[in-house]
């Protein structure tokens, strides 16, 4: 009997040709992090970055203790910013429905030249935050409400019509079909085949992004599309940092209650 | 002898099935919607005359300046795109220690409950927020939107990891103990093959989400295309102004697909 000897003694998981490759790999990503890092921080002032935990330390000793006195002039900005989500969030809504019809392969009338429209509304919706979309308005249609409500419906165009227009995707094809075959027209077969199968999707995606939406409406006054925002950008712009820290626990507060009645009402709804 | 059947048919209702709940409810969207709208004030002189604004808006859009201003969209444009990948890698390579610690099957109770509180902290402030606090800390510029966007990266790579981690096949780890492993063996052989995959996938979604938030980030002051934006913006300048957002809906585009693809190459 031969003794077997040409096994390698210690087993690793890949082969050494792979494991060089995987290497060369994670080198290219230093060698493109450090690169990226020293022209990122050509302009750096290093001064201002060592000074950071003395400032931290000045600012934070500035915010403490709130001004607790300043709690009653929020309340009428933070029932601006509920509006401007709510508002938006329906105007975004209305919007998209026929977005994603257009956009969906099994509803879109034309696959040439609809649904790529659609598709390139969904993505330039989506891809320009709704704080670009009020600074824009803002200078477009003037400071206030009416900027924010429409730079949250612009946003939420993009968000609601992919996702519904994927839901409407995934409808049962049986259903539509067992509809059709009652001699159904195009509009009830979407009436009674495919609205009832997208309602819960429908449902559940607008209390999501109205979720959403009070998050980025509370920052939108910072470029003066109304609401906590602006008293946010004056308590800031006057270095008030006890004010600061009174505006923010109230977002905090606004933000983690809207999170909670949403996952409340998904949970009741799906 | 025939019982009457009802020759027509109502839909029933989805959502509510109570008809009492769904009259109080509509009713209660009424009156909100009328308070809501009573609150906004529009001024309609303002809004008419800003409508040759917006035309003109619409006209820079689809006919965009990149040239007059091209030194200034580049700048911008490498300052966004190197904050990008500085910090998503530094955010990734932060977030896998705190998410392997969030992950209750791993850790003791106390790690677990530091981890988590790190996420929710990360993931409960906004990004904005950060980024003035950052900009009065660290001074204006790429520097702070790199911290900012790093911080942002934290909760959200660290949360999906630890949940992805819970998730993991418990039986293969437990294979992986029963031959004496040690911790870090374990973490090694069990848990980062089964991850893995995601996490790159994870990784390249928050590279294309860290890019959309460059371009916003840099309107209180973090460097980035959103400051070149807004100055253009400032001044009026709308052909300039559309250009960039051609530019971001272009990257965007282009690193959703690229993503998308990479992932479905990996996996």
């Amino acid at each position: 009997m031969t003794e077997i000897s040409h096994y390698a003694q210690v087993w690793s998981h890949r082969t050494p040709r792979k494991r060089l490759l995987m290497w060369l790999g994670w080198l290219a990503l230093v060698a493109l992090f450090v690169w990226c890092w020293q022209i990122m921080t050509e302009t750096t002032i290093w001064m201002f970055v060592t000074d950071a935990p003395r400032q931290a330390a000045d600012i934070g000793g500035r915010m403490l203790p709130p001004r607790w006195g300043y709690l009653p002039e929020l309340m009428n900005p933070l029932w601006d910013t509920i509006n401007i989500a709510t508002l938006g969030t329906i105007g975004g809504v209305i919007m998209a429905v026929p977005v994603a019809f257009l956009a969906a392969r099994n509803t879109t009338p034309s696959v040439t030249i609809l649904r790529p429209i659609a598709l390139f509304i969904i993505v330039a919706s989506r891809s320009i935050n709704s704080l670009i979309w009020a600074l824009l308005l803002v200078a477009v249609i003037g400071p206030g409400l009416l900027a924010g409500i429409i730079a949250i419906a612009l946003r939420s165009i993009g968000f609601v019509g992919k996702l519904l227009y994927e839901a409407i995707e995934e409808t049962d094809k049986r259903q539509i079909e067992a509809i059709t075959a009652t001699g159904a027209s195009q509009a009830q077969i979407l009436s009674y085949g495919i609205v009832p199968q997208i309602m819960p999707a429908f449902w559940g995606i607008s209390v999501f992004r109205w979720d959403i939406n009070i998050r980025e409406s509370t920052i939108l006054g910072l470029v003066g599309a109304g609401g906590i925002g602006l008293k946010l950008n004056a308590s800031l712009a006057t270095l008030a940092w006890n004010q600061v820290a009174v505006i923010l626990l109230l977002i905090l507060g606004t933000v983690i209650i809207s999170e909670w009645v949403s996952a409340r009402v998904r949970h009741a709804i799906i | 002898m025939s019982a009457v059947y009802p020759d027509t048919w109502r839909r029933p209702p989805q959502i509510i099935p109570n008809r009492r709940w769904r009259i109080a409810i509509q009713c209660g969207i009424v009156i909100y919607l009328i308070l809501a709208i009573g609150t906004v004030e529009v001024n309609w002189a303002r809004v008419y005359e800003g409508l040759e604004r917006g035309q003109r808006f619409v006209m820079g859009f689809l006919q965009p300046d990149f040239s007059s201003r091209w030194k200034d969209i580049s700048q911008g444009l490498v300052e966004s795109l190197t904050m990008t990948l500085t910090s998503t890698v530094v955010g990734v390579a932060i977030s896998v220690p705190i998410g392997i610690g969030a992950a209750r099957n791993l850790v003791p109770r106390p790690i677990y409950m530091v981890c988590r509180s790190i996420i929710a902290v990360s993931r409960s402030l906004q990004e904005i927020i950060v980024a003035i606090f950052l900009v009065a800390m660290f001074g204006f510029g790429p520097f702070a939107g790199f911290l900012t966007l790093s911080f942002a990266t934290i909760g959200f790579i660290a949360k999906l990891l630890a949940d992805d981690i819970e998730e993991i096949d418990a039986t293969q780890a437990e294979a992986i103990r029963a031959t004496g492993a040690s911790w870090l063996q374990l973490v090694d052989y069990a848990v980062k093959p089964q991850v893995m995959p995601r996490l790159i996938g994870l990784s390249l979604y928050r590279l294309d989400i860290n890019f959309r938030e460059s371009a916003v980030i840099g309107i209180v002051g973090a460097g980035g295309i959103g400051a070149t934006l807004n100055t253009a913006i400032d001044r009026y300048e709308y052909d300039s102004a559309g250009a960039i957002l051609l530019i971001i809906i272009a990257i965007v585009m282009v690193s959703e697909y690229g993503s998308s693809y990479l992932r479905k190459f990996l996996q």
